[in-house]
């Protein structure tokens, strides 16, 4: 019996769909490999195993007792996948690898998930994340962090890194990761699978846990483009819950596909080749754009002079949204609540006793950054840079069709390599934060290894609401390359 | 005893007005009467500040502010702001509430109010829209200790936000411009003026200046004032200890302050130093609010007349008293029904003001009956109206046949005729009347004669009790002169 859970989304349709095997077989053999291979993982903060294969029995007595003639069944029917633990999902837990949500259950669902729910989902549990998505490692989740399928000494990425190391390791087919700063890419990046990071607005915030609310978005990580976006195609579009989410149409992601690349124009900005990076990073993302270019891709070097400011300008604006964002963890309503002398001491010691120590520097420096006195120079300042970095990306798409870069400096760091320099760690988000300050969407897909074996990435972005050319020109490279076949031995 | 006429007050008024939408102000949940509700019952996710949630701007909530500023004479901004107000409590779940702050829905307005003074325009800053907290229920357990509950019905309520300049120089000032506010915002249908149930709050401004000084004063602010009664006790107290601050060279502080019912006395909250920063910022959750001109010019074509508009357009127009007008334009209802009835009678404006303030209030007392429930239509008034004009009822009548008829809802005409009581004013059948109470009463009749004249009024009633109070007592009167004299 061949393993199911290496079928591509496709082939685990296509055969469900052909009676090869059920969505019961699938989620089975989904749970058996998360069994055996989470003790070294520990991809998952929850697993909901009865949950999933009532559902998977569902999807199959809906298969089977569908009729010619009957309304077309839902398109992902009986497809097992993964929820980053930062989007509910009614009746589970949402801890946002946060203490200060243990014991939540979630009242509501997600509007994405929950679309994906009405395409046919079955969700077989909740993936770790940095606590509250405020990290790059899964360090910061205080359950435990997650490890890189591809070397267990290293880090999956983060915050999405439960979600990544899970595709990885071939658990789940695709699963849902959200992408404020590089959430999905550099942990797509770091674990060698595709991730997409859709335009602000594209997808429905709502039952997101907010962190940086004019930042979040809400993407997939598949193990290649064409996974991603079959996933994808469901989530996106207009929700009357989210009034950030754009009225515009969603094409087709998965449209029949050309055969090379030519005519696309590509911009390679010279500022995402720093001193210090890797040169394995340099040289594997190198190689992949002369091999678009190989496809009929044209390809010029391009420039984004605020990049630089990227760091100084997301830390004030991501934590002064999430200082607002978190203060109703108060122990009030729901989660622990510590006990004091009065109200005051409550909170205190609550948000005080709960919070990780990252969550607590990004609420100071937020509070920090719009206090009275200070807003102009901090907040204010880094939303003129935003509108500036914006600026530097609607010239650059008046010139090419999709940018080309790195999507991290370096591939998958060691545990606690930057755990005590969070400047180190933010600045390992340099290449990612711009097209979430921007609000274009990446799409970050496997181009090869460094020396040690981890995987490198790299990320195309485009125009707003442009997805569907990010995963033709990434399905068309990898219809000619097999970086994204490559598994771990974690995971064989 | 302080001299409190060298010095003047400059208040500036907060109100904080609930909207009477169906809906909260970001999400789907009824608005209810969080006075009379089970706690909790009006709650989703959302106003519950549950994590993920977002809110999404009710529509009906902007045109009902749209409106209130467009009746204030704001200027609509066509591009408005939601920020977040950063604090903790108990009762604000999300730990922010979504208002406005640099960019408010309407700037730059006035209302008029009227006073001993005259007419004069209090200035309008801003009206913002904002959402309303919860409410925090502080108990005693049985061991008595101390503990709270909370209550979200109210949590998300849409509330508007309207702030005059520090443009009110008296307490009554201050409560003209309030009960005029609160006239506006009922007549225009989108508050209810339920004071006692707290959909209309105020917070004052207050500060002291030498009389005609143009230099404002150190500003107090007095929180949760939520009557006028409070207001008034609170602002009055407040003026008295400013100024008697001032008088002994004591010095007025920039703070807070908080007022005490039972000691009815106000109470430093807050001093400079500790005030709240509430770190405002743009709420990233929606987008910039706007309103297009097609949208101000629907609401526009909505609007009614404002209240003194229409009281000094029923002074002009029917010539009322100012009283009176006013009594009318209390309840939109009643003027409406005036106007309709005075357009079917020939009765003058003011007599006819006269019977709806006096007979049809009076049936309201009597009976313990709303204005609406009187069955009688304007129509059916303005017959009544002209009967009495006319002299077929006498005034007496006409009262009793104005109740039955705001009870039954029978026709005026219909109830003189059927039950006889069309007044006599038959020249003959009266000194018939008048003879016969003579013939049967000769000694009063010659007590009469000998100088006891007051005993005309006697014979007067004899008469209109014998008609059973139809005839016509102008000539009664003046035909009982005749007979006794002759
Ligand atoms: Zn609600």
């Amino acid at each position: 019996m061949r393993d199911l859970c290496l079928l591509s989304v496709g082939e685990m349709l296509g055969g469900m769909a052909a009676g090869e095997f059920t969505s019961q077989d699938l989620t089975q053999a989904c749970l058996a490999r998360m069994a055996a291979l989470e003790p070294q993982i520990h991809a998952f903060l929850f697993i909901d195993a009865d949950g999933a294969v009532n559902a998977a029995r569902a999807a199959d007595a809906r298969r089977a007792a569908w009729r010619m003639g009957d309304d077309s069944l839902p398109p992902l029917l009986g497809l097992p996948i993964a929820v980053k633990d930062v989007l509910m999902v009614q009746g589970m837990p949402c801890t946002c690898g946060s203490k200060i949500l243990e014991g939540f259950i979630a009242p509501y669902t997600a509007t994405p998930v929950q679309r994906l729910l009405d395409a046919g989902v079955v969700i077989v549990g909740k993936t770790n994340t940095d606590e509250f998505a405020m990290g790059s490692s899964t360090e910061n989740s205080a359950y435990g962090p997650t490890r890189n399928p591809w070397n267990t000494a290293h880090v999956p990425g983060g915050s999405s890194g439960g979600s990544a190391a899970a595709v990885a390791a071939r658990m789940v087919p695709a699963a849902l990761g959200t992408d404020t700063g590089g959430s999905v890419r550099q942990p797509a990046s770091f674990c060698g699978v595709s991730g997409i990071k859709p335009s602000y607005g594209r997808v429905s915030r709502y039952g997101l846990v907010a962190y940086g609310s004019s930042l979040d978005s809400v993407g997939v990580l598949a193990r290649s483009a064409e996974d991603a976006a079959l996933v994808f195609q469901h989530m996106a579009g207009q929700d009357a819950m989210d009034a950030t989410s754009s009225d515009l149409q969603v094409p087709s992601y998965t449209a029949s596909l050309p055969q090379n690349l030519s005519g696309l124009r590509i911009g390679v900005p010279k500022e995402y080749f720093i001193d210090g990076m890797q040169p394995a990073v340099e040289q594997r993302v190198r190689e992949a754009i002369a091999q678009m270019e190989a496809l009929g891709a044209q390809v010029a070097e391009i420039s984004l002079p605020y990049t630089s400011y990227a760091v100084p300008v997301y830390y004030l604006i991501a934590p002064a949204e999430a200082s607002a964002n978190l203060a109703r963890f108060d122990g009030i309503r729901y989660g622990p609540r510590e006990t004091g002398e009065n109200l005051l001491d409550v909170y205190h010691h609550t948000r005080g006793g709960c919070f990780g120590s990252e969550v607590k520097r990004r609420i100071m420096l937020g509070t920090y950054a719009l206090s009275a006195g200070y807003y102009d120079a901090y907040y204010g300042q880094a939303q003129k840079v935003r509108t500036l970095m914006k600026r530097d990306y609607d010239k650059a798409f008046e010139i090419v069709d999709v940018i080309a870069a790195p999507v991290a400096p370096t591939t998958a760091l060691r545990f606690g390599q930057h755990t005590d320099d969070p400047l180190a760690m933010y600045l390992e988000d340099v290449f990612t934060l711009p097209a979430n300050l921007a609000g274009v969407p990446g799409l970050a897909f496997p181009v090869g290894f460094d020396t040690a074996g981890l995987p490198v990435g790299m990320q195309l972005m485009a125009k707003p609401f442009n997805e569907a050319l990010l995963f033709q020109t990434a399905r068309v490279f990898q219809a000619q390359t097999d970086w994204h076949r490559r598994m771990p031995e974690q995971g064989g | 005893m302080t001299n409190v006429n060298t010095y003047e007050p400059v208040i500036g008024l907060e109100v904080h007005a609930e909207l009477l939408t169906r809906s909260k102000m970001f999400c789907a949940c009824p608005v209810v009467d969080s006075t009379r509700a089970q706690p909790n019952t009006a709650v989703c996710p959302i106003c519950a500040g549950m994590p993920g949630t977002l809110p999404v701007v009710n529509r009906q909530a902007v045109a009902y502010a749209i409106k209130v500023g467009l009746a204030l004479g704001c200027r609509i901004n066509p591009t408005s702001i939601f920020e977040r107000k950063n604090y903790f409590y108990p009762d604000l779940p999300k730990g922010y509430q979504i208002s406005q702050y640099q960019h408010p829905l309407a700037e730059s307005g006035s209302l008029q109010i009227l006073t001993c003074a005259g007419a004069r325009r209090v200035r309008i800053n801003r009206v913002h829209m904002e959402e309303d907290a919860g409410k925090l229920v502080h108990l005693q357990d049985d061991g008595g200790a101390a503990y709270s509950l909370v209550d979200l019905n109210r949590a998300g309520l849409p509330l508007l936000e309207i702030v005059t300049e520090p443009d009110l120089h008296s307490l009554e000032e201050m409560k003209a411009y309030a009960a005029e506010l609160r006239a506006v915002l009922r007549v225009l249908g989108v508050n209810s003026g339920d004071m006692e149930k707290g959909v209309i709050r105020f917070e004052a401004n207050i500060s002291i200046r030498p009389a005609g000084s143009a230099v404002l004063g150190k500003r107090v602010e007095i929180k949760n004032l939520n009557s006028f009664r409070t207001m008034e006790r609170a602002v009055a107290h407040e003026i008295e200890r400013q100024t008697h601050l001032l008088q002994t060279g004591g010095i007025v502080e920039q703070e807070t302050r908080s007022f005490d019912e039972a000691t009815g006395e106000t109470r430093v909250m807050r001093s400079k130093e500790d005030a709240h920063d509430y770190r405002y910022f743009p709420e990233p959750d929606l987008p910039p609010l706007v309103v297009g001109e097609d949208w101000v010019a629907e609401v526009r074509e909505t609007l009614p007349e404002l209240p003194s508009a229409r009281i000094m357009r029923l002074v002009e127009q029917y010539g009322l008293d100012l009283p009176q007008a006013q009594q009318l334009a209390e309840s939109y209802p009643v003027a409406d029904f005036f106007e309709q009835t005075c357009s079917m009678t020939a009765m003058p404006g003011r007599t006819l003001a006269n019977w709806i303030t006096d007979s049809y209030f009076a049936w309201m007392n009597e009976r313990g009956r709303l204005f609406a429930e009187g069955r009688t239509t304007p129509q059916m008034l303005a017959g009544l109206m002209d009967a009495v004009r006319t002299g077929r009822v006498n005034r007496a009548t006409a009262q009793s046949v104005l109740f039955r008829m705001l009870d039954s809802g029978v026709d005026a005409e219909e109830l003189i005729r059927s039950q006889g009581l069309e007044q006599v004013s038959d020249h003959d059948e009266i000194v018939a009347v008048i003879r016969a109470v003579i013939g049967e009463h000769t000694t009063e009749y010659e007590r009469y004669r000998v100088g006891k004249v007051e005993l005309a009024h006697w014979f007067f009633g004899q008469v209109m009790k014998r008609t059973g109070g139809k005839a016509n007592p102008a000539m009664v009167r003046e035909l009982l002169q005749q007979e006794l004299e002759k």
